[in-house]
């Protein structure tokens, strides 16, 4: 059970805080707020799941916001200047994203360099090139665009699911099948628990570092296109910072930043929880919008030091007085 | 050749290796019969992990050939060794420690169905497999979780059911406790009844008589030995893994130091549980003690502990005198205690860095960070010993990783030199480098000791360390057994005393 113990804590202080804000504004608990914080944090919550695939195979993708900003600008650029039909320039943006994932992928592989610096210079790369094709920010015009966004599925009880959060809770649902009950998934974790050992064990080892990679591109590929459809526009500063956010829903959600631990579900509730603490912000309307930043900070803190308590109580129970259920 | 009557499960002709010109592997022989628990023996680098990586296709061999039932086989990985049918289980398991067990056992290979995993199938297999072992575990909590023994059970689990034909063990037994080792031995006894051969690397000598029904001996690369076990007397075996030709070396011996001298450090029940057993020791000035005894016997643990690298929970050291603590290599530097380790490379040397500043490193660490030697002073030190010590080439500002084994190892002697110590500790000072460079040593040896330091050399190398050790103490299963002194240290004293005690604890 101790596996689950983060997730279920990073749950509980989701609803413990949830209910204070329910104690303090009346009307918080209310069909429209729970469905904003899930489409005004639909763009997090996809990154956040690539994220995910990534710290647990023992990386880290810093280039998640510039290919944020970029796919925004790309599918300002596209539809409005090229007259490209929307659905076209979201294939081609994501194939594009698809590719560049997979380049950082290989270069980690074949190059044996650390993630870290390849996505740093990832990140630099999709800026730049997002800067090279627009520096302004470019209003998206096109009828589709304004459907999906006015577009919502009407649920009982006064929910509207728009699809910003619908295209989220799919790709939470679907990559949590993806992470935890297929064989891929399972490789995931191998690489974060030991690199070699997973060699050792026959695990193709590059091919699955370059689709994690892929992956993380393509999924922030597709939160672009949520963004875009979000703020009806594209700019090339869009979700600066973005993929800091997203490295802290996970770690806040129980991953470990040292591989090979980690959960879907526990992402999603650690974007809700960045999500409801930006909400009780602008429901108070008198602190300024960097307190979110703190709260986040300390909630960060309190859940690495939590981690490191609980793996610490875990090597000590570690049962040494072997033979425990050799018959 | 004409074949036996029966093929053997796996064997192997003419294999050699050599990395940089050093012969790692000799035209070795090895022949492995299926059911058989065949022991691989040997001291550090007689060539036993360069055999296995070369059957297991780590690294390419130079020259022999290799036959699995008959047929030639070449693998290159060690993917394609396990798909061969060779698999190696190793000392440090080499699993993923936070999947599940089921996980680990079936990972890569799954059952699925549209794509996902059946996890409850997987269960279910993984529970009728451990139960092949008589291992009735939970297969869904990670792997982590089980103690030592039993990841090494899953390891080899999963290694047979890749239907392995060979299965190899390298020092599987070396991180578990004797209940442990019970039932990996039951377990391997029961794979050696499917007919499995088992190569069972080990410096544990009980276990290889408890269990192995052929030796096999290396030594130096070259095959030193392969007989049946019942037809090797303990006497003979620790005979060919540690002597070359026996002679008596006992001429050489330089005259005993007085031994009335004042002792410099006094260890009175000094031990660390699961390390080294208590021990007493005396260093005297002008007196040399010598470790003797097998691989993993406690040379180089008693060592550490002396120099206070690893830290003792019991006994008390009394240094000129005075009761003191011993907790950290820098206490034991303030004393007046220089250490030599045996892994030069890793614990020793800092490559990159010029032989100059190689050797004032322990001086300056000494003297603390604001009061830094001058470059005139370093160079002083420096050319001194390197004059003193014939280090080559004489050039204090080449990389150290530059030089030649036996340089290095003098470059490390200075740098404890420069500090002046009263006791200089020395874990295998001879090895791995040539044997002019041997000579050069141990004379080193004798003229530090001349000079009034008081010596702890451990060495594998019983003929040479009979001729400078005033005192040799033998050790055996990480215990300090004996005591030799004046006419009673020389070379078959010494073996008698590892194989006696052998004989006597089984």
């Amino acid at each position: 059970m101790n596996r689950f113990m983060p997730v279920l804590a990073t749950t509980v202080v989701f609803g413990v805080g949830f209910a204070i804000c329910s104690l303090i504004y009346p009307n918080f608990a209310s069909p429209r707020v729970v469905m904003n914080l899930l489409t005004d944090n639909a763009f997090l919550g996809i990154v956040a799941v690539g994220m995910t695939f990534v710290i647990i195979s023992g990386g880290i993708d810093l280039s998640v916001g510039s290919v944020i900003g970029f796919t925004t600008v790309f599918l300002a650029l596209a539809i409005e200047r090229a007259g490209m039909p929307p659905l076209t320039a979201f294939v081609v943006v994501l194939l594009l994203c698809a590719l560049f994932g997979a380049l950082m992928g290989a270069a980690i592989q074949y190059f044996e360099l650390p993630a870290f610096i390849v996505t740093l210079a990832g990140m630099f790369l999709a800026r730049g090139a997002s800067f090279l094709l627009s520096t302004e920010s470019i209003p998206i015009t096109a009828p589709f665009y304004g459907e999906l966004a006015e577009h919502a599925l009407l649920l009982p009880g006064g929910f509207r699911l728009t699809v910003p959060a619908m295209i989220m809770l799919a790709v939470v649902a679907l990559c949590a099948v993806l992470l935890h009950f297929t064989r891929f998934g399972a490789n995931v974790y191998a690489l974060g628990g030991s690199r070699s050992a997973a060699a050792l064990m026959g695990i193709e080892v590059g091919r699955t570092t370059v689709l994690i990679y892929t992956l993380s591109s393509v999924l922030a590929g597709i939160s672009g296109i949520v963004f875009s459809l979000y703020t009806s526009s594209g700019y090339s500063l869009s979700a600066v910072g973005v993929e800091l956010d997203a490295i802290g829903a996970a770690v806040i959600g129980g991953t470990l930043l040292s591989g090979g631990h980690g959960f879907i579900f526990g992402t999603f509730i650690g974007v809700l929880i960045q999500g409801l603490i930006q909400t009780y912000i602008s429901f108070d309307g008198m602190l300024s919008s960097w307190w979110a930043k703190i709260a986040t900070g300390l909630l960060l803190f309190c859940f690495i030091a939590l981690q490191q308590l609980m793996l610490l109580v875990a090597r000590r129970r570690r049962p040494r007085a072997s033979g425990a259920g050799a018959r | 050749m004409t074949p036996p009557e029966t093929v053997p499960l796996l064997a192997l002709r003419g294999f050699s290796k050599s990395f940089a010109g050093v012969n790692a592997l000799d035209g070795v022989d090895f022949t492995l019969q299926s059911g058989e628990i065949h022991a691989l023996l040997g001291e550090n680098g007689a060539g036993k992990s360069t055999l296995i990586k070369t059957m297991t296709g780590v690294v390419a061999r130079d020259a022999g050939t290799m036959q699995l039932d008959g047929v030639e086989i070449a693998p290159r990985s060690t993917g394609e060794a396990t798909k061969a049918g060779i698999a190696t289980v190793y000392q440090e398991v080499n699993l993923a420690p936070n999947l599940s067990v089921a996980q680990n056992l079936f990972l890569g290979r799954q059952p699925t169905r549209f794509g996902l995993v059946r996890e409850s199938e997987m269960r279910r297999r993984a529970r009728t497999l451990l139960a092949e072992f008589d291992l009735d575990i939970d297969v869904a909590v990670p792997l982590e979780s089980y103690s030592v023994a039993i990841q090494h059970i899953v390891a080899i689990a999963r290694a047979v059911d890749l239907s392995a034909r060979v299965l190899i063990l390298d020092e599987p037994t070396a991180s578990l406790d004797a209940h442990e080792v019970t039932i990996l031995f039951a377990v391997m006894r029961q794979l050696a009844a499917r007919g499995i051969g088992i190569v069972f690397v080990t410096h544990f000598l009980d276990q290889v008589y408890a269990i192995c029904d052929r030796i096999t001996v290396l030594r130096n690369g070259r095959l030193a030995a392969s007989a049946a076990t019942a037809e090797l007397p303990r006497m003979e075996l620790v005979r060919m893994m540690l002597g070359r030709e026996l002679r008596e070396a006992t001429a050489a011996r330089p005259v005993s130091a007085p031994r009335e001298s004042e002792p410099v450090a006094v260890f009175r029940g000094f031990g660390k549980a699961g390390y080294v057993e208590p021990f007493d020791l005396a260093l005297r000035a002008g007196h040399v003690v010598g470790l003797a005894g097998l691989l993993g016997s406690g040379r180089t643990e008693t060592a550490r502990l002396v120099f206070g690298a690893e830290r003792a929970d019991s006994g008390s050291v009394t240094a000129r005198g005075q009761q003191v603590t011993l907790h950290s290599p820098r206490q034991a530097m303030r004393l007046g205690f220089g250490y030599c380790p045996e892994e030069r490379k890793t614990e020793g040397i800092v490559a990159e860095l010029t032989v100059r500043e190689n050797i004032v490193l322990a001086l300056q660490a000494r003297r603390g960070v604001l009061r830094p030697l001058s470059r005139r002073e370093q160079d002083e030190i420096a050319g001194r010993l390197i004059r003193l010590l014939d280090i080559r080439p004489p050039d204090p500002e080449r990389p150290i990783g530059l030089l030649s084994g036996g340089n290095q190892q003098k470059a490390l002697l200075a740098r404890w030199l420069a500090t002046k110590p009263a006791i200089l500790i020395l874990d295998e000072p001879t090895r791995g480098i040539d044997v002019g460079a041997h000579a050069e040593i141990i004379q080193l040896i004798r003229a530090l000791c001349a000079e009034g330091m008081a010596l702890l050399v451990a060495s594998s190398e019983l003929e040479e360390i009979v001729t400078y050790a005033d005192e040799i103490v033998v050790l055996r299963d990480r215990a300090h057994v004996a005591r030799l002194e004046g006419e009673a240290v020389s070379v078959p004293t010494i073996l008698a005393v590892i194989a006696a005690e052998a004989a006597k604890a089984v």
